[in-house]
């Protein structure tokens, strides 16, 4: 760690560095003769740093992560609860709230299941194939990463509004994009497209295709290849990425508020309810809503721990 | 089955991988295609199997046309280098993945899918580890489970690519005499790659030479060993003492030194020598073409390899020798060489 920051200030601390190869290195080399007899203090203060820097760093690392962390985290919950348990659920059971919590599961199933299908085909397009073009797809699929939501909303707003490209097309055949449903999917797909294919490109492109191959040359249909072996060696990558999909389109914000239109009770997602309760000075309201989704946030972080861990196991059972 | 290979050409960009190939395998078989990397030996064995395509050309198996079909039609047991087992699957699935794939009209019933895994488990010799994992098997147990799997599909061909290379010496050397065995014992039609000429030259019934995407020589191991057709495979093959010489009218010469050896029909010109180091024989002194000083022995097995500086070039053209041990060989010694055998090759074979 000490070597990666490359910061070496004072010939001492470069001191402090040389002999580690030294000790860790298992020679029987004359060093080794010597080594029993310098004090075991010192010996290891060569190994790592020295116990007060040790401490600043730890310190400042946890203090760092309370403030920015923690702390929202439990203030969330605090005031979540701040009149009791009972106004809690009263928040939860407002019509308003309901309606906001039925439309961002709406919104995160229509969009997880469609990020889905596009990002293992994307996926699979980019990493078992050759074709033109191939480096400027890779890099447009995290266009909406590097995007402002602002912005990623105000698209859809400039291609389907009342003054957009098929804003009177659409008007005079009387379907509704801008303000409704299928406004704010439109809008979560496209800021949320990333996760899966994301995930996916760099597990397909190191299992390479040697496993379809073999599927191919036993009589194996692309199909059958699809489904018995390449699902079934992408699932635990690709529920990652439909996790932080699905996370992600929950919380989803300033895309979702240029292209909803705010209206109560129709269009307002939990993030969107959220904003307006507390610009009404509802905290309790806000909050029980808000809490709700840091429990998505923790729920997920679990779940993601999880799901690494599986990811890991199987890259070790690859290598061989 | 038989396979017959035409004019087969496949180009990657500007490279040639393959360069007009020809080649007639017998049924019944076991034929390696044997060449440095590079030489287009995998690719060709990729053709047969459907895996790549020719730019040009005929496959035939069976006097049938190949690439009329894809290869999973073709019905061609392939085993890959790194055996790509299916990972998530048990050994015993993975054998019987091509059996469970095949249209519902010809599938067979559970029962038999079964029997027929556990006969090719045994034949492997692997029947206990039926439901381990890949991951858990060393690489010698899953290139026999990949051949297994390969042999499921009662393949008209098998078609094997280095299938040894990842495996360390030992497994290796057990493996090469098992697979021999196992031919001699199902007599499927095989074609194998590899880069190691002991491989090649140990299991094969012929051994097809390539370089540059191109067929260097196709024979028995022991007519490539013999009587390599090119300089090529006499320097692939064996390990070959070069020396670079001129052909004329009256003789070879090396170094401007005459030498009292046939040009072996070499046309005039520049040429190299090619003599196998234990062919290189310890003369009487005066009495062979090549006298040089002895550098320096090493001893070990059944005979001892000796460096020796030619005399002329001011000693800088060194060989080295294999000599049967009866007479003990000392640094500093003269010694006169006679060569038993050698091939003479222009320099622009």
């Amino acid at each position: 760690m000490s070597m990666q920051t490359g910061v070496v200030t004072s010939p001492k601390q470069l001191r402090s560095y040389a002999p580690e190869t030294d000790v860790s290195v298992a020679s029987p080399a004359p060093r080794v003769e010597t080594a029993p007899s310098r004090p075991v203090a010192a010996q290891r203060n060569l190994r790592t740093e020295p116990g007060p820097v040790r401490f600043i760093i730890i310190t400042l690392a946890v203090a760092f992560l309370s403030v920015f962390v923690v702390l929202p985290l439990v203030v969330v919950f605090a005031s979540a609860f701040s009149k009791g348990v009972g106004a809690y659920l009263a928040a939860l059971a407002e019509p308003e709230a309901l309606s906001a919590i039925r439309l961002t599961l709406l919104v995160a199933a229509i969009s997880v299941t469609l990020n889905l299908v596009f990002g293992v085909i994307a996926a699979w397009a980019i990493s078992k194939f050759d074709f033109a073009g191939k480096t400027l797809l890779v890099t447009l699929i995290d266009l909406p990463f590097s995007v402002s939501p602002v912005i990623s909303g105000l698209v859809f707003v400039l291609l389907f509004g009342a003054q957009g490209y098929f804003g009177p097309w659409l008007q005079s055949h009387n379907v509704q994009i801008l303000f409704a449903v299928p406004g704010i999917a439109l809008a979560t797909v496209f800021v949320t497209f990333p996760f899966v294919a994301r995930a996916l490109i760099p597990l397909m492109q190191e299992q390479g295709t040697q496993e379809e191959e073999a599927a191919i040359s036993l009589g194996a249909s692309g199909l059958q290849t699809f489904f018995r072996v390449t699902l079934p060696n992408i699932k635990w990558g690709l529920l990652y990425g439909v996790l932080l999909c699905n996370a992600r389109a929950m919380g989803e914000f300033g895309a979702v508020s240029v292209v909803s239109g705010h209206i109560r009770g129709e269009t307002n997602t939990m993030p969107l309810l959220v904003e307006i309760l507390y610009n009404e000075y509802q905290f309790v309201s806000s909050f029980a809503i808000a809490s709700l989704l840091a429990m998505l946030a923790l729920i997920t972080l679990v779940v993601k721990t999880i799901l690494e861990r599986r990811l890991d196991e199987g890259e070790a059972v690859d290598g061989d | 089955m038989a396979i017959e290979v035409r004019n087969i050409v496949k180009k990657f960009g500007s490279f040639a991988a393959l360069d007009n190939v020809d080649l007639k395998v017998a049924d019944g078989e076991l034929l390696a295609l044997l060449g440095p990397s590079g030489s287009g030996k995998t690719t060709l064995l990729r053709i047969i199997a459907g895996l790549d395509w020719p730019d040009s050309g005929e496959v035939a198996i069976d006097g049938e046309n190949a690439l009329s079909r894809g290869a999973s039609e073709r019905q061609v047991g392939f085993v890959f280098q790194h055996y790509a087992l299916f990972r998530h699957m048990t050994v015993f699935e993975n054998v019987a993945f091509g059996l469970r794939v095949q249209p519902r009209a010809i599938r067979k019933d559970e029962a038999t899918i079964r029997a027929r895994v556990k006969g090719l488990l045994d034949l492997v010799q692997l029947d206990w580890l039926a439901n381990r994992y890949p991951s858990q098997l060393s690489g010698g147990q899953r290139q026999r489970i990949a051949l297994a799997r390969a042999l499921a599909i009662e393949p008209r061909i098998l078609l094997l690519d280095e299938p040894f290379g990842a495996l360390d010496a030992k497994v290796r050397k057990e493996l090469r005499q098992w697979l021999r065995s196992l031919h001699n014992e199902i007599h499927v039609t095989s074609i194998f790659v590899t880069h190691d000429q002991e491989e090649a030259l140990e299991v094969a019934n012929r051994v097809v030479v390539m370089d540059k995407g191109r067929i260097e020589q196709i024979g028995t191991p022991g007519e490539v060993y013999d009587n390599p057709a090119t300089a090529f495979v006499h320097g692939f093959i064996g390990e070959s003492i070069v020396l670079p010489v001129d052909v004329s009218g009256d003789g070879v010469r090396l170094d401007g030194r005459p030498l009292d050896i046939a040009a072996q029909g070499a046309a005039p010109g520049a040429a190299r020598l090619f003599v196998r180091r234990h062919d290189m024989a310890i003369a009487p002194a005066g009495a062979g073409p090549f006298e040089g000083a002895i550098r320096h022995v090493r001893s070990f097995g059944p005979i001892q390899r000796a460096e020796v500086a030619l005399s002329g070039n001011e000693g800088r053209t060194v060989i080295e020798i294999d000599a049967p041990r009866d007479r003990e060989l000392q640094a500093g010694e003269i010694i006169s060489l006679q060569p038993r055998r050698y091939r003479i090759f222009a320099a622009q074979d």
